[in-house]
């Protein structure tokens, strides 16, 4: 038996992510419901329960909307596609200038598939999204940023906290007003009350910027000035040479010089600038999630996925592409299916979840008095 | 441990100094008591040992601190976070985290201790503290004990020397208090740290200080003692000295378990006669009633098969452990929050079915934060406010402000008040449309003695002209003072309802200092006991 405990978020992003890439290399609804069924699988048998651990469903909600709303715009504005006419809405003509765009008219089956197929593809992504957002703390993520990139995390954890009793202090001061007997609900309401609640934010940041500064929060570091604006230099030139090689990378007639090479070496020079900012925090780190087996192998289930969907889109395998003009029924290549069984891994390859985070602790616990 | 030399301190856009020429020596190992009345400077002194007051609040600062040797106009909080740990008012406004153990760790990661320093001080302080069965748990999901302790825990992983507080017991029940303050016991006998704190409910904390800094406010000199030479003359003293001030005891007793041995005389004196209290009425008309209510927020039942009845000129205290259900019954009462399921009836109507004036003129509720009803920009404009929503004549509220509280200003600005006289203020806001059922939730948050006996004086009069009182509270003092009811509830249920002195001589955790001290007999109050033995007087 293996010693439950929290598998470290960066792993299930990889592995999310991989999910992603492969879904994006394909068309095939069949594939895409096994790819979301792979996901599904994994969620239900390693979602904590906590907060973050619900949002999967909204994110399945999601992608049913993602492919009502693509469908849609194919019917009302999108070009026909082959022959099979199923339907003929009263079209309208537009001018010229608008050439390209299209309302009403035919409705073919065959471009209702191919809206249906690439709504899917869109909904597979997002759902795979998802549930690196239900299996990984949204907290334990930032714990595991670079030294340098502190300061963000914070302000994202503070945020994060601060929603909550946002949504309280609204509620609270809507009760208020109806004890000075005023109306809860109309816009006056609401205006009434959005004074108060930023003067609490408000009030609440600085009460908690005091005691963060109490607790060392910003303490000096060691490290010369110099050196830190060498840093900062390194992080700033590092970011914009990636930029301009992703440019070179992706357009076309740029010189070869400005795609790859560039690229790399931005990269190379940003994580030097944050191993170099990182080294002068005086902060440590409790208890950080550790990078293992389980990690290792959650992580390659997600790469290998990815890898195999793009070759077999790559080497053009049938199958991975449906074919909607005319409709035919999706087969089943081999190469995916191989791809969506390793998948799969993680919802056994991950380790259990520490007990006290499955069980579902209610608000109000009275507290029990020492004896 | 911390030097004040000659310290004064005057806040931006004041012209009298907050402190002036305080000189304090206060030595390692030592729970010192701030004591002062609202207002008076108590909160600036504690946060001018770490170096937030000046540092982040502005003001000027003359004369030295130094904590442990270091000097706090040269050292910002952040540089004296290793030897001063400070646990502010409200621990939830102050965690940065958002579970248990992380935040235990935040103030060691920020020094920059060794990992494996962490991990084993971490577990130390969860046995410490013991916080171990809750080491997973997100903060928000705590209660009210649990929240103090983890926010002393986090400030205490750290290992300072000096551990400052802000009222750590203010709003807890009796029980979880207690946890709190025998986990400081143990921290000054067992580890040494130097306890700085203030606290209003001395009742409390009185017994376990070993010194005593009193703040009388207003620029007067700081004084600085052992507490039986302090309790002499404080302005504010709990009701075990007062007790001792009136049968003039000496040594001057700080505990009920001294008081009591010196009790035996009074106790003797007193035999054959019983406090007076107030009359009310056999049966007097309904005001407030509940049948069989359950109330659940989501799955979470908050009261479980309450029934109620209160009646007119009736005062009934609601008491039990944070989140048993008291402000949810409050809230039902003025149909706020989820649909209950049973009766609700306020003068015989459900208070769901009533808003605008039609809800003001029949129930009123001061809730836990006084100052989520003001939203004027002065005190005069927010009666002209409150005058108008009630429907009742031009001037009402401004005149009930001037008979309870005849020292605010109209030009001032509600937010400037002390927080007694914004509860003074929402409380005649309240009444303007003289509603014949007053709720109040936890009216004595923050306030002194001085201000809780107006308040108990208040409520007194009100309930005299017939007004019906329902108040939730942890604090027994102030309902041996004015309850005539007391009912006390448990995870929503609610398991005594009785007269005061029946219920609340029935468990030590709820009897006030002089039921205990006179126990067996019924006194509650400093004040029964004055009026008795002025009788007495009298008739020999």
């Amino acid at each position: 038996m293996r010693d439950p405990r929290w598998l470290h978020p960066g792993a299930w992003w990889v592995w999310a992510l991989g999910m992603a890439a492969a879904a994006s290399r394909t068309t095939n609804p069949l594939l895409l419901l096994l790819l979301i069924g792979s996901a599904a699988l994994v969620v239900h048998a390693r979602r904590p329960e906590e907060p973050w651990g619900r949002s999967f469903s909204f994110f399945l909600r999601l992608g049913v909307l993602v492919i009502v709303v693509r469908v849609a715009v194919q019917v009302l504005f999108g070009a026909a596609v082959g022959t099979t006419t199923l339907l003929d809405l009263p079209g309208l003509q537009l001018p010229v200038w608008l050439a390209g765009v299209r309302l009403g008219g035919d409705v073919t089956l065959e471009s209702l598939l191919m809206a249906l197929f690439d709504g899917l593809r869109l909904a597979t992504i997002l759902i795979c999204i998802g549930a690196a957002n239900s299996l990984a703390s949204p907290t334990r993520l930032l714990k595991s940023v670079p030294a340098a990139l502190y300061e963000l995390g914070v302000s994202v954890v503070v945020a994060l906290t601060f929603t909550p009793q946002l949504v309280s202090d609204v509620e609270r001061l809507r009760n208020a007003r109806r004890l000075r007997g005023r109306r809860t609900t109309g816009i006056r309401a609401i205006a009434g009350s959005a004074i108060p609640v930023l003067e609490g934010a408000l009030e609440r940041s600085v009460t908690l910027a005091a005691a963060m500064d109490s607790r060392g929060y910003g303490r000096r570091g060691t490290q010369p000035p110099a050196q830190r604006r060498a840093a900062a230099a390194l992080l700033l030139g590092g970011l914009v040479a990636a930029c301009i090689g992703i440019y070179g990378l992706v357009s076309t007639g740029s010189p070869a010089l400005l795609g790859l090479p560039l690229l790399v070496l931005g990269t190379v020079a940003t994580v030097g600038a944050l191993a170099l900012a990182g080294r002068s925090r005086v902060r440590t780190r409790y208890r950080p999630d550790p990078w293992r087996g389980p990690e290792w192998l959650v992580s390659a289930a997600g790469i290998v996925t990815a890898a195999l969907f793009s070759a077999g889109a790559y080497l053009d395998v049938p199958g991975m592409m449906t074919a909607f003009d005319p409709p035919a029924w999706p087969q089943l290549p081999w190469i995916a299916l191989v791809a969506i069984g390793v998948s799969t891994i993680p919802a056994w390859a991950a380790p259990p979840l520490p007990p006290s985070a499955s069980r579902v602790e209610p608000v109000h616990v009275p507290e029990a008095v020492a004896a | 441990m911390i030097i004040f030399d000659d310290v004064s301190l005057t806040y931006p856009d004041q012209e009298r100094p907050t402190l002036s020429h305080v000189d304090l020596r206060i030595p390692e190992g030592e729970l010192v008591l701030v004591v002062g009345r609202t207002g008076s400077g108590k909160t600036t002194l504690l946060r001018a040992i770490n170096g937030l007051v000046p540092h982040f609040t502005g003001g000027t600062l003359t004369g030295r601190i130094l904590v442990d040797g270091r000097d706090t106009a040269t050292h910002p909080p952040r540089e004296l976070a290793d030897v001063v740990g400070v646990v502010p008012q409200d621990p939830m406004s102050a965690f940065v985290t958002d579970t248990v153990e992380d935040e235990l760790a935040y103030g060691m990661e920020c020094l920059g201790l060794p990992a494996d320093v962490m991990r084993r001080r971490v577990e130390e302080t969860l046995d410490l503290l013991g916080l171990a069965d809750i080491r997973n748990r997100a903060l928000r999901s705590l209660s009210g004990g649990q929240r103090q302790r983890v926010a002393i825990g986090a400030v205490l992983a750290a290992h300072p020397k000096v551990l400052v507080l802000d009222e750590p017991t203010s709003a807890l029940d009796p029980g979880a208090a207690e946890e709190v303050l025998a986990a400081l016991q143990r921290l000054v006998h067992d580890l040494g740290v130097t306890v700085v704190m203030a606290e209003h409910r001395l009742e409390r904390v009185l017994q376990y200080a070993d010194q005593v800094i009193l703040v009388p406010g207003d620029g007067a000199p700081v004084l600085f003692g052992a507490p039986e030479e302090m309790m002499r003359t404080a302005p504010i003293a709990p009701p075990v000295v007062e007790l001792a001030r009136l049968a003039g005891w000496q040594p001057l007793p700080l505990s009920v378990r001294d008081a009591r041995r010196a009790a035996g005389s009074l106790r003797d004196l007193l035999v054959g006669q019983l406090p007076r209290l107030r009359s009310v009425a056999d049966s007097p008309a309904e005001r407030a009633g509940l049948d069989d209510l359950t109330v659940r927020y989501g799955t979470t039942p908050a009261l479980r098969h309450a029934s109620l009845r209160v009646g007119e000129g009736e005062v009934v205290a609601l008491m039990g452990r944070n989140g048993a259900g008291k402000s949810t019954l409050l809230n039902t009462l003025v149909g706020v929050g989820p649909q209950p399921v049973g009766d609700v009836r306020v003068n015989g109507r459900n208070p769901r079915d009533l808003a605008g004036t039609d809800l003001l003129r029949s129930v009123g509720l001061v809730p836990q934060e006084p100052a989520d009803l003001l939203e004027a920009t002065s005190v005069a404009e927010e009666c002209r406010v409150s005058d108008r929503d009630a429907g009742c004549d031009a001037g009402t509220t401004r005149a009930l402000l001037a008979l309870m509280a005849p020292e605010i200003q109209d030009g001032i600005h509600p937010r400037d008040l002390s927080e007694g006289q914004r509860l003074l203020l929402v409380l005649c806001i309240i009444l303007a449309a003289r509603p014949p059922l007053l709720l109040l939730d936890e009216p004595t948050r923050g306030l002194d003695y001085p201000t809780k006996a107006r308040l108990a004086r208040v409520l007194t009069d009100l309930a005299d002209a017939g007004h019906a009182i329902v108040l939730a509270t942890h604090d027994v003092e102030l309902v041996a003072e004015i309850a005539d009811r007391v009912v006390i509830l448990a995870e929503g249920e609610i398991v005594a309802d009785g007269t005061t002195a029946h219920v609340v001589t029935a468990s030590p955790m709820f009897a006030p200092q002089v039921s205990k001290i006179l126990a067996p007999s019924t006194w509650l109050t400093v004040r029964q006991v004055a009026v008795a033995l002025e009788e007495t007087e009298a008739a020999g």
